[in-house]
Formats: C-alpha cells, sequence, structure tokens
C-alpha cells in the first residue's frame, strides 16, 4: 500500500506522542503528582495510530480505561490531554473525568469508559444514528483482549452486524486483562476468528508494525463507509506497563517483558522510515525533538492551570 | 383479541380499574379526547416522531407486533422499521447504542419489555449514559428516554420477575432523570417533556394503568420533569403516593371525605429530580403525612419521601409519619399469597385513620 510521505511522518509523530506523554504519565504518578491511576498504553501505539489514521476528523472513536493513545492518536490537544490528568479546569473534561475518561469531542473522542466492553454498544449507536441520518461517517469502539469475554462484545457485534452498521471493533490483544493472560481466558487463539459467528468479516494483524494496522484499517473503514458492514479488527501488541504504572506485575516476568519489548513498534517504524522510506536520520530525530517540546509544553500548561473552583463542583448535574 | 385489548386486565388481573372520574384534570370546554394511558404514550410518541425526525424507537418486539404491553402499535406501520426498530434481546446494548445513537444527534426512545429486565442494561444506563454529561465536563448530552414498564399491583400473577417496581435503582443515581405517571394526561405530557429533555430520563409505566381512560386535551402540551402534582387538595392530612397507588390514594380521599376528613394527595409524577417544596409545604399546612408505595419497604420511596417530610416539617407534625408499601418479599405467584403484597386503598384508609386517631 502506497503511503505520502506527510502520512508517514504524521504516523511517526503521533506515535511519539503517545510514548512521551504516557512516559510523563508515569513520572507525574510516581511522583504524586498524577493523582488514582495511570494506565498507560506503551507498546500498543501502532495499534491507535494505524487505525486513527485510517478515520476522517468526524468518524467518532470509544475508548477504555487505557485510552491516552486513542485520543492523541485522533488528534487531541495534548496540552488539555495533560491538564485533564493533572485533574485542571483547563482539561477537555474540566477536571471531571481524569486519566481514565479523557474526552475529546472536538476530535471524535467520545470519551474512555472505564468499564470494560462499555464503548461497544455506544459505538454502535453512534453508527445507527450515521445510518439514519446517511451520514458517511464511521465508529470505532477501541477494547482489550479482555472485552471479548463481555456481554457487551456479543451483544453489540451482533447489533452492528444485522443492521450493517459502519462499525470497525478494534480489538487490542495486548495479552493481559489485568494479570490474566488471554490464553487463560479463552479457548481460542486467534481472536479474530469470533466474528464468523456474527456473520462478519474478522481480520487479524500485527500491532506493532503500524503501517500492517493502518492498511488493514484501511480495509475495513472504506468497506463500513460503503455501507457494507462491520469488520472485526484484532491488533496483537504487548503491555510494556504493568496494568497501571507501579503495578507490580508478578503474573509476569522481567526477561518476557523484555523480550517483547524487542518488538518496540516506535523502533520498529523508526528503523523502516530510515531504511525503506528514505527519510534521514536527522528528519526523525527532528520530530522527536519536536514531540519533546509539545509535550514539556503540555506539561507546563498544566502545571499552571488552576484546580476547579469547589463552587463549580455541581456543574452539569441535572438530577 | 387485537392488540390494543391487550392490558392488565386480560393479562389476568383479578381487580377492575378504577372509575376514571376518581382523577379529572381537563377542566370542562377545553377540547379533549379520551385515552387509555397506553394511548396517550402512544400518541406522545406518534406526535413527537412527527415533530422531530430525530426522534426514533427501538426495543425488542416493538414492530409490527406492538411491544409486549401494545404501546407502539401501529406506529411500525406509520414510520417503519427504520423509525421504529426491533433489536435483539440485547438490554445492555440497546440501552447503549440509544446512548451512542444521542451522542450522534438522534434523540431516542427505547423500550426494555419489563423494568425486571433492566438489571441487564444497568451498566449502560448508571455507568455510562447517567454519568457522561458531568465525566466529560460538559462536552456532551444524551437526549434520550429508556420506557420500561413496572408494577404488579393488580393481582395479575406475573410472580417475581415481571412484577416489581424498581424506581429507586435508578432514582438513586446522580444523572437520570425517572418519571413515572399515574393518569392518561400526564402520561402524555410527561412523554412529551421527556423526549425534549437533553438529558437521560427513565420513563415507568405502570403496567395495570395501561387500560385506565382519562381526558387528554387536543393541543400539543408538556409537563414539567421537576414537579409534584398536587391531584387533590385538603386540609388534613397528605398522601404521597406515586403510579397506580395514587389512585388508591385518591380512592381513600374521597371515601374519608365523606367521614369528614380532608385529604391532600401529592402524586410525586417525577421521582427524581425529587420535588421537596411541594411535599414540605403541604405537610407544613396538614401536620400529617402518609406516604404509599408500591414498591418494596426497605430502602424504598417512602423512605426518601419520609426523610424530606422530616427535614422539611418536622415542626409542624402533629403525628408520626406512616408508610403504606409493598411487602418485603419476592412477587410471589398464588393469589393466595399475592393477595396483600402491595397497598390497596383499605391499607391507604387505615392508615390515614391511624395518623388522624393519634
Amino acid at each position: 500500500m502506497q503511503v505520502s510521505r506527510s502520512m508517514l511522518f504524521e504516523m511517526y509523530r503521533r506515535m511519539m506522542r503517545i510514548r512521551e506523554f504516557e512516559l510523563v504519565a508515569i513520572d507525574l504518578f510516581k511522583r504524586g503528582e498524577l493523582k488514582g491511576a495511570a494506565t498507560t498504553y506503551n507498546g500498543m501505539e501502532a495499534s491507535a495510530v494505524g487505525v486513527c489514521m485510517a478515520l476522517r476528523q468526524d468518524d467518532l472513536i470509544a475508548g477504555t480505561h487505557r485510552s491516552h493513545g486513542h485520543s492523541i492518536a485522533k488528534g487531541a490537544d495534548l496540552k488539555r490531554m495533560m491538564a485533564e490528568l493533572l485533574g485542571k479546569v483547563t482539561g477537555y473534561c474540566r477536571g471531571r473525568g481524569g486519566s481514565m475518561h479523557i474526552a475529546a469531542f472536538d476530535t471524535g473522542s467520545l470519551g474512555a469508559l472505564a468499564i470494560v466492553g462499555a464503548g461497544i454498544p455506544i459505538a454502535v449507536g453512534a453508527a445507527l444514528a450515521f445510518k439514519m441520518k446517511g451520514e458517511h461517517r464511521v465508529a470505532v469502539p477501541f477494547m482489550g483482549d479482555g472485552a471479548t469475554n463481555t456481554g457487551d462484545f456479543h451483544e453489540g457485534l451482533n447489533m452492528a452486524a444485522i443492521w450493517n452498521l459502519p462499525v470497525v471493533f478494534v480489538v487490542e490483544n495486548n495479552q493481559f486483562a489485568v494479570s490474566t493472560r488471554i490464553r487463560e481466558a479463552v479457548k481460542i487463539e486467534d481472536l479474530s476468528i469470533r466474528a464468523r459467528s456474527y456473520g462478519i468479516p474478522g481480520a487479524r494483524v500485527n500491532g506493532f508494525d503500524v503501517l500492517a494496522v493502518y492498511e488493514a484499517a484501511v480495509e475495513a473503514v472504506e468497506r463500513a463507509r460503503r455501507g457494507e458492514g462491520p469488520t472485526l479488527l484484532v491488533t496483537e501488541s504487548y503491555r510494556f506497563e504493568g496494568h497501571y504504572a507501579g503495578e507490580p506485575e508478578v503474573y509476569r516476568d522481567r526477561a518476557e517483558v523484555q523480550e517483547w519489548c524487542k518488538q518496540d513498534p516506535i523502533c520498529l517504524f523508526r528503523n523502516h522510515l530510515v531504511e525503506q522510506e528514505e527519510f534521514s536520520q536527522d528528519e526523525v530525530a527532528a520530530i522527536d525533538v519536536e514531540v519533546k517540546r509539545d509535550i514539556a509544553a503540555a506539561l507546563k500548561y498544566a502545571k499552571e492551570s488552576p484546580d476547579p473552583e469547589f463552587s463549580t463542583a455541581m456543574d452539569f448535574i441535572y438530577a | 383479541m387485537a392488540r390494543t385489548d391487550i392490558d392488565a386486565t386480560s393479562l389476568g388481573a383479578t381487580k377492575v380499574a378504577m372509575p376514571s372520574d376518581l382523577i379529572v384534570q381537563v377542566p370542562p370546554g377545553v377540547p379533549a379526547k379520551e385515552l387509555s394511558y397506553q394511548e396517550a404514550i402512544r400518541e406522545a410518541l406518534r406526535e413527537e416522531m412527527l415533530r422531530d425526525e430525530r426522534v426514533f424507537l427501538m426495543g425488542e418486539d416493538i414492530g409490527k407486533h406492538g411491544g409486549a404491553f401494545g404501546v407502539t402499535r401501529t406506529l411500525f406501520d406509520q414510520f417503519g422499521p427504520e423509525r421504529v426498530r426491533n433489536t435483539p434481546i440485547s438490554e445492555n446494548t440497546i440501552a447503549g447504542a440509544a446512548t451512542g445513537a444521542a451522542l450522534a444527534g438522534m434523540r431516542p426512545v427505547a423500550e426494555l419489555m419489563f423494568v425486571d429486565f433492566s438489571g441487564l442494561a444497568m451498566d449502560q444506563i448508571c455507568n455510562q449514559a447517567a454519568k457522561l454529561r458531568f465525566m466529560t465536563g460538559g462536552q456532551c448530552k444524551v437526549p434520550w428516554v429508556i420506557r420500561m414498564p413496572q408494577g404488579g399491583g393488580a393481582g395479575k400473577s406475573t410472580a417475581a420477575q415481571h412484577s416489581q417496581s424498581l424506581e429507586v435503582w435508578y432514582a438513586h443515581i446522580p444523572g437520570l432523570k425517572v418519571v413515572h405517571p399515574s393518569t392518561p394526561y400526564d402520561a402524555k405530557g410527561l412523554m412529551k417533556a421527556a423526549i425534549r429533555d437533553d438529558n437521560p430520563v427513565i420513563f415507568l409505566e405502570h403496567k395495570f394503568l395501561y387500560s385506565f381512560r382519562g381526558l387528554v386535551p387536543d393541543e400539543d402540551y408538556v409537563l414539567p420533569l421537576s414537579r409534584c402534582d398536587v391531584k387533590r387538595a385538603g386540609t388534613d392530612v397528605t398522601v404521597v403516593a406515586s403510579g397506580y397507588m395514587v389512585w388508591h390514594a385518591m380512592a381513600a380521599a374521597k371515601a374519608l371525605a365523606e367521614e369528614g376528613v380532608s385529604v391532600e394527595v401529592i402524586d410525586v409524577r417525577t421521582i427524581s429530580p425529587l420535588d421537596e417544596e411541594t411535599i414540605g409545604t403541604s405537610v407544613r399546612k396538614t401536620g400529617r403525612a402518609v406516604l404509599v408505595a408500591e414498591a418494596c419497604r426497605s430502602y424504598g420511596p417512602t423512605g426518601e419521601w419520609g426523610m424530606v417530610v422530616v427535614e422539611q416539617a418536622f415542626d409542624y407534625l402533629r403525628a408520626p409519619v406512616v408508610r403504606v408499601t409493598g411487602r418485603q418479599s419476592p412477587v410471589p405467584f398464588a393469589n393466595s399469597i399475592e393477595d396483600g403484597m402491595w397497598p390497596d386503598t383499605d391499607a391507604v384508609v387505615s392508615a390515614i385513620r391511624k395518623v388522624m386517631a393519634w
């Protein structure tokens, strides 16, 4: 598949943004500045970016408790993202959501929903609205491997299938549902075969390879946009961090993690750009510098932003 | 039997509808027609679908079949399968898809066949729809209505999983409006308000009331989603009730009027947000309160209403607050033990006599 040079640049930029954002999030959490939990996306950047680069601005995504990457990949503003992590009033959700609930409606991100599987029915409903209104838009619920065992998954894929809705269900198999390996939780090795039972296509791609994800996503998104119905797309990767930053990870050993980290999607893509796409090292390094600068600016913005006023605690309450 | 004829009586109810003149809401001279509660809801749906093309219906068997209680009958023929949309048995995804469609610009009205089934949709209703506007810092609104028939109350022998009154499940959650009309007039005006509201509304329809008839104005009208309704003014005792229990309260009030007791009946037709002011004002006037709900006793609606009375009118009380509720039990099947499961007119009369005699 031909991918333009500017598109390749943008893919790399967004993957780097996610990585650098998450490194800051982990650091903030360890310092106690990020409250609650930081469930990070390191290792899975190619999945969100490969899919979101296949989407238009007006397509919608729904996320999970591990969704910083999805919003950034869809184009969310880093400053408002970072401010939300720190619970600031300038954050996307004005400090009401935090890390697990960042929504960026201005870029088509319906929100990170921290109940596993919950984004699936919501995306199906958004796609129903698109179809009823005759809009050629696509809805993408992202979910982890663990979500494939929920009722939402079964109900949602079935409903989208019978109504031929423009949905691309993206399962990001990072091998773990908290501590439970996917092979303990399902009897099959390839999650994409579940598509067959709904009468829809299923595809499985290397989730460390952004171009492979992009190619599969383009096919699924175009199919949905043509009105031919939903697709189940499974991206295979690995969660480099624990379930949350600082989690003890007693269920896996470091050697295993290090082995998987050899497939770091950003390193792989950087090498690809230099070796196959005639990017110079300097060009790639310039993006790294730009991203680090943007993340630093976002962090500064977030830290300097005010907390929500206590007097606004009941804003957005109607019942 | 035609679907329109299906009501609680045909489902085996052992009791009959109350006389419709117990509650009169349309003054003489106002152009109006008599509709059943079921028809009033249907007319509200029909008129809103004609008024706003974003409004559509989804639910199990709501198409040709017209829904388990016939509420959507004829709407399929009028609006077709796109806007009167049969779904698979997938309660959580019916609710979730309503949320998604609402976020993407539609105004869905979903039906869950019985409130008892709504436990399957609890995550989408209580964790998602109810919280999205708040959790996103006001970036979105979720304008949907989910209709749920509820209640027993009439000796229908539908047993433990088709007879419950579960309004407090939803009233407890910030972010949901909860409506439970008692009359055709209220049902139509509140349904229109619910559809036009920008937030998620749980619309509880009492199954036994579907066949109750009453005058409904011809003109377009909407009722507020935040007010109790004084169904009968009185000075001696306040009876707070909702749904079918309003009718028992009205029948009790009528019976006691003959004995010279003046009963004020407050219909909590919007369970949440609760209009505390109307309850407080009434009890400050009467000094006595009886609370009537079909739901089970523990942590039920009467507990909340009773605390409102205490908070708003403690110094005015001339008698202890008395509640009349459903039995703290799953609903049994056999009539011999289903009997007495729910409050009836006699129970309300007894409670009023008790507070009057204090």
